[in-house]
Parts: structure tokens; C-alpha cells; sequence
């Protein structure tokens, strides 16, 4: 069971021609480390399931061998039985010039542990194509395997040629056609080099960092937000080596590219190759499923489409895009609507309707079926007056007659649906148990040893009705499987990525959200000026050029923020500490200084006190007083020094002259207070004083006003000094 | 023989894969591929016709199914059927003539002989053919006990060089073989060189101040054109640019490069030039038996177009583009859907094709046929490398020249009950009527399946 263990199917060929001549080889992983297709990926690996009738892998397979990669390395983990039996028995174990061998491995939970694998392996001796088995794809390779070429010669560090294609994201939803989150990347237009990657970005913000360092060493730069990476990428032998070095790689777009980007000490370069006429989509969820299927039917694919595929069996293409294999038994009223497959051997009843579907091999489909956006896979039973709404049916379903399911039900193998049963939007019917623990954050298919499944499977097929009688109700009279729960939180979720459209009152409601952000950010348009969205994180410095425009827009934002994080605190009750800390972190994020942010936090004080319910001045100072006397520790923690408290008055000062002139007539008061509470000292105070002699008459209204309140403190200071 | 076996593989791939272009080269690859496949093949002693026979007909029947539209393999295969027959036929009849001295004569002489065998045997052949049944024919279905009746000599093949001439017999197989490779390689030579053949008859076509008009690229409209241009004619051409893939730039390169006077046109625009257009010409994909064209996207067009206008619509055709076959719905079953990505912009219509939103189908349709079926009726003339033609004599013209007497193996399937059960000698005109007929009948059939379902039936 070990990694080490050498299947009997892995043959480590060193010719010696490939010395003189290193033939393309290319590395597939048959195995997505991903928990998306489940409960479907329980019983059958992800690459064997059948896209518009043909397994995901030989979609794959087909076009490595037409791009001309001459040795597959494929690496297997999941129910690793299957894909090797698999392509043992099929056409790929006997081509000339294409060789696939599979490495298999049982304890490999991530791209990157397959990876270290086969590097250990030492089987690839050049530049090597790694994509997974279920990308989909028509590109030729020549030129993109030139480019990374030339750029190796040029530069050694160029690793990696990332293929990409343009798609734009949905402005609503914020996701791709092929259900995955937008991806933010930014390229440099002239050298084609990969300089940000990003798809998780934080869209409630509207906005994301990139490194100041990119934009000094790059002349230009674009971003592009409607690039769909094709997960297929040209790799130099380092990669391998990389993913040895740093064992704590998993991911290969999280962990690596972002990796590699983000870590400048080597030097590893990323570039892209973006493809415009042709073809390239990896299949990552139920979402893309749905969308490369249509893709396909659309041909968009050619020649990897069905018709062409299927050597053996005759599948004709009709007008409107219909697939019809040579020996469909189809009832003279049942309507086939456009792009439509129907396998072979499948029976079609009378007044069946069907559109934009796949049917497989060997269904039988009685009458009156409505069957909409839906895959249905082979030897599938569907009875009288069911209905099917985008939902996937796997292999050997039954539904018995007038099932209903509605849009975006799973039903996976061997399933059976009780009579007029309605299984209900989104519900994942299997019959094995869902999995009660669950792998939180690294989610693995099925990753454990296929026997297992392969028992199981036989015990279900023995004696179905006895072993799941008491949860036969779940699915109506007769019917057999489990409805997996949906885990809190992913049932908002799953609409994103299943096979069903959107539905309406999702899409109004995110429009909503959508105009209310947009709103939001208009309103903070004058804040967030120029450099509003592209903000250089730069080092602790920030307080360097307060002076410009720029960073004074800055500060408005930060002083908003800061006044509503100090209400929240009011209203809420929040800990004096935890206050402290929420104003820290803005004050980082904002890159401020400790000065901007006494100024900011006191500001909101009295901005509060003036706002609070207030008859007259000395209420008015009454309300200050408690308010400062409640938050002085807030504030306090941000004067560490005199030239703080000194903005403290100005900051004052200038509320005194413009926002609250409320407070001018209490000016020396409130200066009183403050210097009660130990929150301005009197060095402060004088030093302030001292520095307004100087400045205008007009500047010195309340240095005036404040008089008594300084002669004062002067003199005491001189008894003090007396003393 | 694993040799040949990469090699049909690779082909079939390639075919598949839709890898190959243009019919000519396809033909070309197909015959080349089935010589090889003739010198591999390890004839038995008797019955060697039956051999070569079974072997081709068994790689020709899987060529076809990597891609039935390209209609130029089974073209070529049920030529170099035909030309096994009739070798084998012509060398059986020399036998049964009692020929003896030619027989065992040198291999050097066969090889002169070969200028003439065709003619005069099958001469000899249509006389006896009522009461001849060639040992071939006779035994195709048992040819197991013929061969282990006589379990000696020869079975190393054809091609042995050292073997010496001992009995009558065996050189007969060897000749076969040679002869047939050596029929075959003429069948490769004339397709190469049909754009010759096409272009010498330019002059008689094209006059002087002409305008032609064609659409997409052909090689053999080039050199067709070019030909006119060397014997010294003047005339313009018009060269339709053939959306989606836009040849028609690369055939006004050409033809500039060449010296022709050229005006290159859209699609859209045929229509409003060709009142001013003296000859349309154009080449085809294939010629179907009835006179019908099938040729790229956007022919029929200029071929309605041209009607209206009585304009003359020439098409060129190479031999091996000839098929008969009947069209049956030609404009889907000989048709084929390429990608998308030739009329627009994924990336740019990436919007339109989301499938998440909305009623979660596509509302944007792209359709891109390759091929366009012309019927006979449009067509006023075809130039094949063995002259022009009216296409109501485009059945008659495949009999006589190309499949010059009984064209078997039109249906390949059936091909071994039909050469027992149809009498050999078949009244030619009757023989091609009924394979219309058989054609189509099994057309129909799976129509009939398509459309109706076996059920209703």
C-alpha cells in the first residue's frame, strides 16, 4: 500500500533514442483531490465519468495524442483499480507512437504529493505537459511549447507556460461560465509574464492588493479579470523538483503558483499563453460539467466531439445539433429537441419530450417523460410521466413513474426512485451513507482503498432491500438511496456550482446586493479616488507622504472607518481592548500612523457627543465629558507621545472651526477636561499654545479663548518649578 | 504485416482526426497506403485474388468508417478493388485461353505486357465471362479448403524475388501481384497528375477577356486557371474569400504571385457580380453519382446565383473525386460540423454562452457546415482528367472510364454474396442502377431508423 509500491502497469522505459531525442511527455493527474463530485465520485473515479457519453480521460487522452505527446504518465489515486482497468482495456494501451502508463498510488491526498511521487518515479527527462484528466481541450501545443522553449533559452528560471483563455466572468454573479469563483490575473502584456493570480478575491472590498514592487519593475501591467485559466500548463523539469523541495505544496495553483509568485528569493517565473481560436476547459464542478457538455455539443470541441470520437458506433449529427446513434428506437411522437444526444440501444417512449440533453447507451425512457437539461447516463430506467429538470442520473438508475426531480438533483448509481416521488432541488441521492466525518479544509475523493468500495458495492447489489429497508421511505414507495444532507453553511452555496441554471430569485437578489455595493462604492468614489483600487501595500513608511492628495483620501476613508468602528463600539458594548485592537488593525491596513489614528478616534468622541441628544452647552459638555471619561483608555493608547496629543487640539481645533462649531464656545472646557483626564499633558498643551502665537489672528480665536486656560497652566508649571 | 498495420493505424487516426486536407491528398494517401497493404498481404496459392480481396476490402472498410464524409477513400478503395478483379480476371483468362507461352514467360516481359493486358483481356473476359467462373470468384467463400488442398509452395508471397519459375501456377500468383501494384501505382500516378490532365483542357474553356468567377481555394481550379495564363490567354478572375475559413485569400495570393489579373470578393458580394462574369469554376469535394456536387460552404449560392444569371457553372473534378454513391440527404449525412472558432470569438461571446444564468440553454446557435450540395440541375459542365462532361452522363462516365467494366464492391458489406449470387458478367448499366438502388435502399433504412424508430416500423 505503500508510495513506493510499483504497480505492475508502471514501466520506467530508458530507451536509449530518448537520450538523442526527448520525446513530449506529459503528466495527467487522474485524480482531482476534490470532494466536488460527490456522491458520484464514491464509486468511480471523476475521469471515467462520462462526458456526452464518452469518459472525461479519453477526451484528455485524445488530444495529448494529437498535440503530439508521445508518453502519458498517468497518475491514479482514487479507486486507481478502475482508471488502470480502464485503459488497459481501451484503445490507448495499444497505440503506436503514444504511450500511457500509469503510476498509481493510495495515499496521495493532493496534486503535490503526486508530484513528489513521480519525481522520485525520475520518468520525466524534459519539458512535460501536466493537466488533469478531465480538461477538455483542441489546442495545438506547437506554438505554446516554442515560446516556453525560447524562454527557457533565454531565461532559466521561466519554469512554466500557463495556458489561458479569455472568458468573461458574469457581472452578477461573479463566476465564471464554468462555475468557478473570477479569477484576477495580472500579466505583463509585452513579456507575457504571470505577475498576480488570484480567485479568491475579495469582491465585497472591490478591490485587490498587488505588490508596489510589480509595478516598479514592470513597465506595464495588465489585469485582466476575465481570463479563464485552462489548467493546462507546460512545465520544465524544476516544477517537479520545486514540489520535492517545498513538501508543503499541495495545491497547484494555490499553493504553487501563488507560491512561486509571492516568493521572489528564487526568482521562478510564470508565463501565460493565451489561446483564441481554440479550445481548453477543465471540468471542476457539477456547474462546468454542464457547461463543457454544451460546449461539446456545440463543438466547440471539434474534432473532439462525439461523432467523431465513437469510432465503433455510428452517431450522426442532425440539424439543430442532434446526436443520434444508429440504432435509437424512438416512438413517432416523442419530440427530440436540439442538442440532444441519445446513445445507442436507448428506447424512447411516445410523447417523450427532450432537450438540451444527454441520454446514454442502453435507457430505457417510457412515455410522457419530460427530460430538460438533463444527463442521463447508460442503462438507465425511466418510467411513465417522470420528470427531469438539469439533474444528473448516473448508470443503472431506476424511477419509477411519475418521479419528479427537480433542478439540480444528483441521483447516483443504482439509485431508485420511488413512484410520484419529488426529489426536492439541489438533494444528492446515493446509496451509500454519506461519510460522517468530515475533512474539513484539504477534501480528498475518495482516497481510501478500492476494495472497499468494491465490497460495499456487492452487498448493496445482494440485497439491496434489506439492507436500506429502513431508509427506503427517504425516496417514496420503493425506492432505494439516501438523500445526503447538506452541510450548514453550503446550502447557500450550492446553487453556484450545480448543474441547474441560476434560478431567477437568485440572480434578482444578487443584482440587489450588486446595486446596493455599487452605491456604496460610489459614494465612497470621491474617497476612493485614483489610486482607490490599486493600492501599493508598501513597507511601514506611510506617514511619509501625508501630505499628498492621495494619502488625505486615504485618511477620510480611514477616519469613516474608525468612526464607525467606534460607534459599533458605543452601541455594542465593546471592550475598551478589543476597540483598541479593531482601530490597530485598520490603522495597518490603512497604513496610518498612531497620530492619524488619536486624531480619528477623538474626532468620532466628539463628532458622538455632538450628535447625542443635547439642550444646551453645558449639556453638550456633560455628554462630552462622559464620553471621554468612558473611551480615555481608547484613546490613550494612541498617545504615546507630545506631537500626538498636540494633534489631538488640532484636530479639535479644526472641528471647533468647521464640522461641530457647537464646541467653539467650549473649547477651553473641553482643553480643561481633556487635561483632567490625563489625556493631554500640559506640555502639550503650552507646546501647542507656543506654536499658535505665531500664526494669524484668525488662527488664534481659540488660543484666545483658551487664554485664561494656559496662563494657567504657565503658572503652575512655574510654581512647580518654585517648588 | 505489423508494418502495414502502424501504417493503417496511423492513417486512421489521421483521418480521424480530420488531419489530412484536401481529397486529392486523401486519395493519394489511401492508394499508397493500400499498395502497401497489397505487397504485405501473403497470398495463398490459389484464390490470390480472393486474398487480396479480403485484405483490402478489410483496411478500405475501416478507412471509410474514420471518416465517411471524405468520400475520396472509398473512392479510391473500390478502384483498387476493381483493379484486382480485373487483373485477376484478365490473367485467368489468359490462362483459360490456353495462352500457356505468355504465361510462363519472364517477369520482365509481364511487365510490358502490362501496357495492354487491360484492354485485351477484359475484351477476351466480357466474351467468355457467361461461361467462365474465374477459381477466385468460385471459391471466395471457401477459400480455406483450396488452400490446405494444396499446402505447398509459394505462400511466402509475391514479392520473393528468388523464386524460380517452377510451374505455371506460381508465377501466376506472383503476376497477379505485381500486375495489381503495378495497376495500382498508375491509379496513384493519375491522381497526382489529374490537375495536369484537368488544366490541359483549360484552353478550350476559358477565352480570351473572360471573367471567372470561384470561391474558396482548389488546387486544381489554380492550375486549371494558370494553364489558361501560360497558353497565353488574358481574362480577369473574380475569387470569392469562401467564409468561414477564408482560402479565397490564399488562392488571390496565388494566383497574383502567378501573373493572373484578380479581384478578390466577399460571400455576400457573388451575387452582385456575377452578371459581369463570364464562367464560373470551382472545384468540388466529391461527385456524387447523379450529377450532384458536394463542395465547400457557399457553392450553392454561387451556383443559384449563377443560374439566374446564365452564367456557365463548370466544376473540376479529379477522377477520384467521383463516387457512386447516390446522394441521399446530402447536406446532412455528407456533411460535417466543424468548430465554432471559425465564425467568432469565444472569449468575446464567452457571455453568451453562459449556461448558469437564464433558461440554462444556449440561445446562441453557431453552425458551420462544411459542405454544400449543389444539385445537378446547377451544374452546366464537368471537367474531369478524362474530359468534360454533362452530369446527366456523370453514371454513365464513372462506368466507362473509371470503373471501365463490372464495378464491384460498391457496397462492401455485401460484396462477397453479390459476386456469387449477381451473375458475373452483369449488364454494366443494369449493374450501376441497381447499386443506386442498393445504396439507397439502405439509406433508407436507416432513416428509417433514424426518424421513425425500429419500434414503429
Amino acid at each position: 500500500m505503500g508510495a513506493q509500491k510499483k504497480s505492475a502497469t508502471a514501466r520506467v522505459s530508458e530507451d536509449q533514442e530518448e537520450l538523442a531525442r526527448n520525446p513530449l511527455q506529459a503528466i495527467l493527474l487522474a485524480d482531482s483531490f476534490a470532494t466536488t463530485f460527490r456522491p458520484i465520485t464514491l464509486e468511480r473515479p471523476k475521469v471515467l465519468l462520462p462526458l456526452v457519453n464518452i469518459p472525461m480521460i479519453d477526451y484528455t487522452l485524445a488530444w495529448l495524442e494529437s498535440a503530439g505527446v508521445e508518453e502519458v504518465f498517468v497518475f491514479c489515486c482514487a479507486h486507481s483499480k478502475q482508471v488502470i482497468d480502464y485503459l488497459e482495456s481501451s484503445r490507448w494501451s495499444s497505440q503506436p507512437n503514444f504511450s500511457v502508463t500509469t503510476i498509481e498510488s493510495h495515499n496521495s491526498i493532493s496534486a503535490g504529493d503526486a508530484l513528489r511521487l513521480i519525481y522520485e518515479r525520475n520518468v520525466i527527462h524534459g519539458d512535460f505537459v501536466l493537466i488533469s484528466g478531465d480538461t477538455v481541450s483542441n489546442m495545438s501545443l506547437t506554438q505554446v511549447l516554442q515560446e516556453h522553449k525560447e524562454r527557457r533559452k533565454k531565461d532559466a528560471n521561466a519554469i512554466m507556460t500557463m495556458v489561458v483563455k479569455k472568458s468573461k466572468p458574469s457581472p452578477i454573479t461573479q463566476q465564471s461560465r464554468l462555475g468557478t469563483d473570477e479569477l484576477f490575473m495580472a500579466i505583463n502584456p509585452v513579456t507575457k509574464q504571470l505577475l498576480c493570480y488570484e480567485d479568491k478575491a475579495e469582491h465585497s472590498k472591490g478591490f485587490i492588493s498587488l505588490d508596489k514592487t510589480l509595478i516598479a519593475d514592470n513597465p506595464s501591467i495588465i489585469l485582466h479579470n476575465d481570463k479563464q485559466d485552462c489548467y493546462i500548463d507546460v512545465c520544465s523539469q524544476e516544477v517537479l523538483s520545486l514540489f520535492t523541495d517545498n513538501f508543503d505544496y499541495q495545491h497547484l495553483r494555490r499553493h504553487f503558483v501563488k507560491g512561486l509568485l509571492v516568493d521572489d528569493i528564487m526568482g521562478y517565473k510564470i508565463f501565460t499563453h493565451e489561446i483564441h481560436s481554440s479550445y481548453a476547459a477543465r471540468i471542476d464542478n457539477f456547474r462546468s460539467y454542464d457547461t463543457i457538455s454544451k460546449d461539446i455539443i456545440q463543438r466547440w470541441t471539434y474534432p473532439f466531439v462525439p461523432d467523431i470520437l465513437c469510432g465503433s458506433s455510428a452517431i450522426k449529427v442532425e440539424r439543430q445539433g442532434t446526436y443520434r446513434a444508429s440504432d435509437v428506437t424512438l416512438s413517432r411522437s416523442a419530440h427530440i429537441g436540439s442538442f440532444t444526444f441519445i446513445g445507442q440501444g436507448t428506447k424512447i417512449g411516445n410523447d417523450t419530450k427532450i432537450s438540451h440533453s444527454v441520454v446514454g447507451e442502453g435507457c430505457t425512457i417510457g412515455s410522457n417523460v419530460t427530460i430538460e437539461g438533463s444527463y442521463i447516463w447508460n442503462n438507465v430506467t425511466i418510467e411513465d410521466g417522470c420528470q427531469l429538470r438539469h439533474a444528473i442520473v448516473c448508470d443503472g438508475v431506476i424511477m419509477k413513474s411519475g418521479a419528479v426531480l427537480q433542478p439540480g438533483v444528483i441521483l447516483s448509481f443504482k439509485v431508485v426512485v420511488g413512484q410520484q416521488f419529488v426529489v426536492p432541488a439541489y438533494s444528492k441521492v446515493s446509496l451509500l451513507q454519506q461519510p460522517t466525518q468530515q475533512d474539513s479544509d484539504e477534501e480528498l475523493e475518495y482516497a481510501d482503498n478500492t476494495s472497499g468500495t468494491g465490497e460495499l458495492r456487492y452487498k448493496l447489489n445482494g440485497d439491496i432491500a434489506a439492507d436500506l429497508s429502513e431508509t427506503a421511505y427517504e425516496l417514496g414507495t420503493g425506492g432505494v438511496g439516501y438523500i445526503w444532507s447538506v452541510f450548514e453553511g453550503a446550502q447557500d452555496e450550492e446553487w453556484k456550482h450545480s448543474v441547474a441554471p441560476i434560478p431567477k430569485d437568485k440572480l434578482v437578489k444578487l443584482m440587489l446586493d450588486k446595486d446596493e455595493d455599487e452605491e456604496q462604492l460610489t459614494q465612497d468614489g470621491n474617497v476612493l479616488s485614483a489610486s482607490g483600487e490599486l493600492k501599493a501595500d508598501s513597507d511601514d513608511n506611510g506617514s511619509e507622504d501625508d501630505d499628498n492628495a492621495d494619502s488625505r483620501d486615504d485618511y477620510g476613508f480611514f477616519e469613516k472607518e474608525v468612526e464607525a468602528t467606534f460607534l459599533r463600539a458605543v452601541h455594542e458594548n465593546v471592550k475598551v481592548d478589543h476597540a483598541v485592537l479593531e482601530v490597530n488593525a485598520l490603522r495597518l491596513s490603512y497604513n496610518m500612523a498612531s497620530v492619524d489614528c488619536a486624531g480619528a478616534i477623538f474626532y468620532s468622541m466628539m463628532k458622538l457627543a455632538v450628535e447625542s441628544p443635547h439642550h444646551s452647552a453645558s449639556e453638550l459638555h456633560r455628554n462630552a465629558a462622559d464620553i471621554i471619561t468612558k473611551w480615555v483608555k481608547l484613546l490613550k493608547s494612541f498617545l504615546h507621545d507630545i506631537d500626538e496629543e498636540i494633534e489631538v487640539i488640532l484636530k479639535f481645533e479644526e472641528m471647533c472651526l468647521e464640522s461641530a462649531k457647537e464646541f467653539a464656545a467650549l473649547f477651553p472646557q473641553v482643553l480643561h477636561l481633556l487635561y483632567d483626564k490625563e489625556i493631554l499633558q500640559e506640555d502639550a498643551i503650552l507646546r501647542w499654545a507656543d506654536e499658535k502665537e505665531g500664526a494669524d489672528e484668525s488662527d488664534k480665536v481659540f488660543l484666545k479663548s483658551s487664554e485664561k486656560f494656559v496662563q494657567w497652566l504657565k503658572e503652575a508649571e512655574e510654581e512647580d518649578e518654585d517648588d | 504485416m505489423p508494418d502495414t498495420q502502424a501504417l493503417v493505424n496511423d492513417f486512421i487516426s489521421k483521418l480521424k482526426k480530420r488531419k489530412i486536407e484536401g481529397s486529392q491528398a486523401t486519395a493519394k494517401q489511401t492508394a499508397e497506403l493500400l499498395r502497401s497493404v497489397i505487397s504485405q498481404t501473403r497470398v495463398p496459392y490459389t484464390n490470390q485474388a480472393a486474398a487480396l480481396i479480403q485484405s483490402v476490402k478489410a483496411v478500405g472498410e475501416r478507412l471509410i468508417a474514420a471518416n465517411p464524409v471524405e468520400l475520396a477513400v472509398g473512392n479510391v478503395v473500390r478502384r483498387v478493388l476493381h483493379i484486382i478483379r480485373e487483373e485477376d480476371l484478365s490473367l485467368t483468362t489468359a490462362a483459360m485461353a490456353g495462352l500457356n507461352l505468355s504465361a510462363v514467360s519472364d517477369d520482365e516481359d509481364d511487365a510490358d505486357r502490362d501496357n495492354q493486358p487491360v484492354l485485351s483481356a477484359a475484351a477476351i473476359a466480357a466474351a467468355s465471362r457467361s461461361t467462365l467462373r474465374p477459381p477466385s470468384l468460385q471459391t471466395l467463400l471457401e477459400d480455406v479448403p483450396d488452400s490446405a488442398a494444396i499446402p505447398h509452395t509459394s505462400s511466402s508471397g509475391g514479392d520473393s524475388e528468388g523464386k524460380s519459375k517452377s510451374a505455371d501456377k506460381s508465377s501466376r500468383s506472383r503476376k497477379l501481384k505485381h500486375d495489381v501494384i503495378e495497376a495500382v501505382n498508375e491509379l496513384i500516378q493519375d491522381i497526382s497528375t489529374c490537375h495536369e490532365q484537368i488544366a490541359e483542357q483549360a484552353v478550350e474553356h476559358i477565352h480570351q477577356n473572360e471573367v471567372i468567377l470561384t470561391l474558396g481555394s482548389s488546387r486544381t481550379v489554380l492550375e486549371f486557371l494558370c494553364a489558361a495564363k501560360e497558353k497565353k490567354r488574358s481574362f480577369r478572375v473574380f475569387v470569392s474569400e469562401g467564409a468561414p475559413r477564408y482560402q479565397g485569400h490564399l488562392l488571390a495570393k496565388e494566383l497574383v504571385m502567378r501573373g493572373l489579373q484578380t479581384t478578390l470578393i466577399t460571400d455576400s458580394a457573388v451575387f452582385a457580380m456575377i452578371s459581369r462574369v463570364n464562367m464560373v469554376i470551382v472545384g468540388a469535394h466529391a461527385v456524387m453519382a447523379n450529377g450532384g456536387v458536394i463542395a465547400p460552404v457557399g457553392l450553392n449560392m454561387v451556383a443559384l446565383a449563377a443560374q439566374k444569371h446564365a452564367v456557365p457553372f463548370v466544376v473540376l473534378a479529379g477522377s477520384h473525386k467521383l463516387c457512386p454513391l447516390y446522394p441521399h440527404h446530402p447536406e446532412v449525412l455528407l456533411n460535417e460540423l466543424r468548430s465554432p472558432s471559425e465564425l467568432l470569438d469565444f472569449g468575446e461571446f464567452s457571455d453568451c454562452l453562459d449556461f448558469g444564468s437564464g433558461i440554462g440553454a444556449p440561445l446562441l446557435h453557431v453552425v458551420n457546415p462544411t459542405f454544400d450540395y449543389v444539385q445537378p440541375k446547377l451544374v452546366s459542365l464537368f471537367i474531369t482528367d478524362t474530359g468534360g462532361h454533362n452530369p446527366s452522363y456523370i453514371g454513365e462516365m464513372y462506368r466507362l472510364f473509371v470503373v471501365s467494366a463490372c464495378g464491384e464492391g460498391m457496397n462492401f458489406k455485401s460484396e462477397i454474396m453479390r459476386t456469387n449470387c449477381i451473375a458475373e458478367g452483369n449488364f454494366v448499366k443494369s449493374s450501376i442502377r441497381m447499386r443506386g438502388i442498393n445504396f439507397f435502399g439502405k439509406l433508407e433504412d436507416r432513416k428509417s431508423q433514424f426518424f421513425c424508430g425500429c419500434g414503429e416500423m
